[in-house]
């Protein structure tokens, strides 16, 4: 693998990550975190639907009118999650019960149509099949952070397999409920971020407005 | 009409898209640093979601779900798998016959909300609000009534949230933190607000 195809596979996953820089794809990030398993099956299909999705639309992206392309990207992303969808529903039917519209709604997933517009249509195929693979790993990162944190301190267990003994159970450990509450992810991503920045000093954003100094300070 | 009005006052407020399922957050944290364009995307989503989830039921009443077609014949047919691939068509086509139709009869009205409208298209909260209208079964009316409701409380969560960045901006916020992060940790502290809806029951 040459130096270019790896700097387009790793970049994404701390340096350009999806979630944390690009602010894309966050509503599944929060909605399907409270447990592990749904966090990994939907990093997998996301990883795959951005993956192809990209690759295909690479491969057509000279023959399509720049006007109609939306609609001829919309109609690749969707036939690809209709396809992930029927695979979930016939093989992991209760997962996809649990994740409920959410595999449908990787079709308007911005990581998706994001890479789609920023790389695909300006790449070939194999590099975009890539980044497409970087970006969904950079996703799934953030994905299994967080629900790694939110299932192991919210209900004491890890991809449902008990790790800390509850208290309820005769164990010693009280679950945080906040943790498995929905807004738990936003703080867990605020702070993520915080920590992102804090050793990627690079990506801190400039503040709108400075505090003066005070009266008097010297500068 | 007891039923509507619950159904409404759920969706705009106990099953917030925004804030209680997080939908259509791209656009919520993108877009929600002055209130002024917040309202207008507000405005856009509710007018577009009143229109696509009934549009939506119909589609799917009428022509996808299993044994929907027996009038045409076809008792057997199940088109329910190809109900992801309508309902972006339909919001595709929706978000563009709206564009034309604010163009030609409201221009002040199109130049205000020009660029929200293709945005959009990719909102999830839009997609999500057919979604969950046929996950959940919904009747025509039904559909019309949540339609409006979950539009309405997106935009009602966006524009709140537009206040508080717009106060927020002062402040001094530790680096790391500044812009993406402490938006997140206000949307958490404002989702947390409206748990507090969640255990009413009506």
């Amino acid at each position: 693998m040459n130096e270019e195809s790896k700097k387009v596979l790793v970049e994404p996953l701390v340096d350009n990550n999806p979630i944390t820089l690009q602010v894309l794809g966050i509503c599944s990030a929060l909605a399907v975190t409270s447990q592990m398993t749904t966090a990994l099956i939907m990093s997998l299909a996301l990883t795959t639907v951005t993956a192809f999705s990209s690759a295909g639309i690479a491969f057509i992206r000279n023959h399509v009118p720049s006007s109609v392309r939306i609609i001829a990207q919309m109609v690749i992303i969707a036939s690809l999650v209709i396809v992930v969808d029927q695979i979930l529903k016939a093989f992991a039917y209760e997962i996809s019960k649990q994740l409920s519209v959410f595999v449908g709604l990787i079709i308007t997933n911005c990581i998706v149509m994001g890479r789609a517009e920023a790389y695909a249509m300006k790449n070939p195929p194999w590099e975009s099949f890539l980044d497409g693979i970087g970006n969904g790993l950079g996703y799934s990162l953030i994905l299994i952070s967080v629900a790694f944190i939110r299932e192991l301190l919210g209900s004491g267990k890890l991809l449902g397999i008990d790790v800390l003994p509850l208290l309820k159970d005769g164990g010693w450990y009280v679950p945080n409920g906040l943790l498995l509450l929905p807004p738990s992810a936003f703080f867990l991503i605020g702070l993520l971020i915080w920590a992102v920045r804090t050793w990627k000093p690079k990506q801190v954003e400039k503040a709108d407005y400075a505090i003066m100094p005070a009266h008097g300070e010297v500068h | 009409m007891e039923a509507y009005i619950n159904l409404f006052i759920k969706s705009v407020f106990i099953e917030n898209m925004a804030l209680a399922f997080f939908l259509g957050m791209c656009t919520f944290i993108a877009v929600s640093k002055k209130i002024e364009t917040a309202v207008g995307l507000g405005i856009a989503v509710t007018i577009v979601q009143t229109l696509t989830v009934p549009a939506n039921n119909l589609i799917y009443t009428y022509l996808l779900k299993e044994g929907a077609l027996s009038w045409a014949g076809l008792p057997q047919v199940d088109l329910s798998f190809i109900a992801l691939m309508a309902c972006i068509g339909v919001i595709a086509a929706m978000v563009q016959i709206l564009e034309m139709v604010l163009d030609r009869f409201f221009p002040a009205l199109y130049n205000a909300l020009g660029i929200f409208l293709p945005l959009i298209t990719v909102n999830c909260a839009i997609l999500a609000g057919s979604l969950f209208m046929i996950e959940r079964d919904y009747n025509f009316a039904e559909s019309v009534v949540y339609g409006v409701g979950s539009g309405f409380g997106w935009a009602l969560a966006i524009t709140a949230m537009a206040g508080v960045r717009e106060k927020l901006k002062y402040s001094d916020v530790p680096p790391g933190l500044r812009g993406l992060g402490i938006t997140f940790i206000t949307a958490g502290l404002m989702a947390l607000g409206f748990m507090a809806f969640s255990g009413i029951q009506l």
